[in-house]
């Protein structure tokens, strides 16, 4: 075991390890934003609505996320359309591709495990909320989804930590986020057990703040819960 | 019963080494024609696959070839998956650390591609986004001359090159022979080589691990053999028309 390559890797790795950060904060964040209206639109009773998200969720938890990053990086850059559009400047850089991949891969899962919550809320307070004369808006906005939310968070953390480890594939398209800064050391030195150890290591640490992070927000939306 | 059966089983660990072949397991690429590809019926070949044959009967081991994505080349071969690399591999000091390699089987240079109406040159490289294969000395050369370039590491050449194409890349630097079957492709025909070789002094050779020099020298004593017979001009005129020994 070289401890000193692990060691000189360190700042490096460190960095790679800000960018996975980045990666799946922006991507979390937007997902979550994509997935509300897609989950709302998926317990509506009307069908139409209820099969407009279907496509997008099958398509994207049915495929794997790396084919996924290959359609979106080399797949829109082969399309002359897709290289004189207004979008290229973003399209062009790989960290944008990234995030536009995480994004919709996330929103597909963060939609379903939404989905699941908003129908579990109890039935019986969204009938009081209506019995007291709510619009379905305000219903929406005070009971069905602050509810949901509650119920719904202890899933979506599994779904960010999932996150994590799959932006380890960001790598396959030159960014250098841990686990790109990872190979490409070990392309110097030829010591993968030293990079991939110090590479995990931080990998857990990563996963160790999202779920501190999501503890936090538990006890704040769960105060009413806790005793005293 | 039992003992007969295991008398039989004893019988034939006994008997298999003693007719067996030596077996030398080889891994190469698979993602860098014209040396080494896989085809569209799947099966592995290019100019490395048919030297690491003409080697094996020229040695006359029994060989299997793998494929193995190339940045895990190396640590493949130290933690003893295979034995040997013949995978366009060249000889550098970091890789002399880590592995053995036998006499060089081909030569190899350096040089930058870009499309062909663009005005890069090899000077122009410290402002531009330059695409290599991550874990070459294409990529090494970029990170110890022009650190100040854009260097964008990619798992396989092809999608380098897809990059080139996608206009994401001002240039890519890599292996004249790959670069020269690349151009003369339709996705390459608009681009061309800029400027002279960067880097003249490139050595392919069979890697081996570090402790494993019986080996090499069998390698290095087959290359010899199959140069000096004419097998090997044969394999050369398949993919190029001028030696690239």
């Amino acid at each position: 075991m070289n401890w000193q390559v692990m060691i000189d890797s360190f700042p490096a790795l460190a960095e790679g390890a800000l960018i996975t950060l980045e990666l799946v904060v922006i991507s979390g964040i937007l997902g979550v934003l994509l997935a509300v209206p897609m989950a709302m639109a998926r317990v509506s009773p009307r069908p139409w609505l209820r099969a407009l998200p279907l496509a997008h969720i099958y398509f994207f938890r049915g495929t794997p996320l790396l084919v996924q990053i290959y359609l979106v990086y080399y797949g829109l850059g082969q399309f002359e359309a897709v290289r004189d559009s207004v979008l290229w400047p973003y399209l062009r850089e790989a960290y944008w591709c990234a995030i536009i991949a995480f994004t919709l891969n996330t929103s597909a899962y963060t939609a379903e495990i939404l989905r699941g919550a908003i129908q579990s809320v109890p039935r019986g307070e969204v009938e009081a909320a209506e019995t007291v004369g709510m619009s379905p808006a305000l219903i929406w906005r005070r009971i069905r989804l602050p509810r949901a939310f509650r119920i719904a968070l202890p899933a979506y953390s599994n779904e960010v930590i999932l996150m994590l480890k799959g932006s380890a594939l960001a790598s396959t398209i030159t960014l250098m986020d841990l686990t790109g800064v990872a190979r490409t050391i070990i392309a110097r030195t030829y010591t993968p057990v030293e990079l991939f150890l110090a590479a995990g290591l931080l990998y857990v640490v990563l996963a160790f703040l999202i779920l501190g992070g999501f503890r936090l927000v538990e006890r704040r939306l769960n105060r009413h819960l806790q005793p005293g | 019963m039992f003992r007969q059966l295991s008398a039989m089983l004893i019988g034939v660990l006994l008997a298999t080494p003693v007719f067996a072949q030596d077996t030398i397991r080889i891994a190469t690429e698979g993602a860098y024609p014209p040396f080494n590809f896989i085809d569209a019926s799947g099966e592995v070949k290019g100019f490395d696959v048919e030297i690491a044959n003409a080697l094996c009967e020229e040695m006359d081991a029994n060989c299997e070839l793998v494929t193995q994505n190339w940045d895990g080349i190396i640590p493949g071969l130290i933690a003893g998956r295979y034995d040997a690399i013949i995978a366009s591999m060249s000889i550098t000091p970091e890789r002399q650390e880590a592995v053995s390699f036998s006499e060089p089987y081909y030569s190899n240079k350096l040089q930058f591609i870009a499309p062909g109406d663009s005005d890069f040159g090899p000077g122009d490289a410290a402002g531009s986004a330059i695409g290599a294969q991550r874990a070459t000395i294409a990529a090494q050369w970029l990170e110890e001359n022009v650190p100040d370039a854009d260097i964008r590491l990619y798992d396989t050449q092809e999608n380098a090159y897809l990059d080139l194409e996608s206009g994401r890349l001002d240039a890519v630097l890599a292996d004249v022979y790959v670069s020269y079957e690349w151009l003369d492709s339709d996705e390459g025909a608009a681009y061309e080589f800029k400027g002279d070789p960067v880097y003249n002094d490139d050595k392919i050779a069979v890697a081996v691990r570090k402790d494993d020099q019986v080996l090499a020298e069998r390698f290095s004593e087959a290359i010899e053999a199959i140069r000096a017979d004419g097998t090997y001009q044969a394999i050369n005129g398949n993919y190029f028309p001028f030696d690239i020994y």
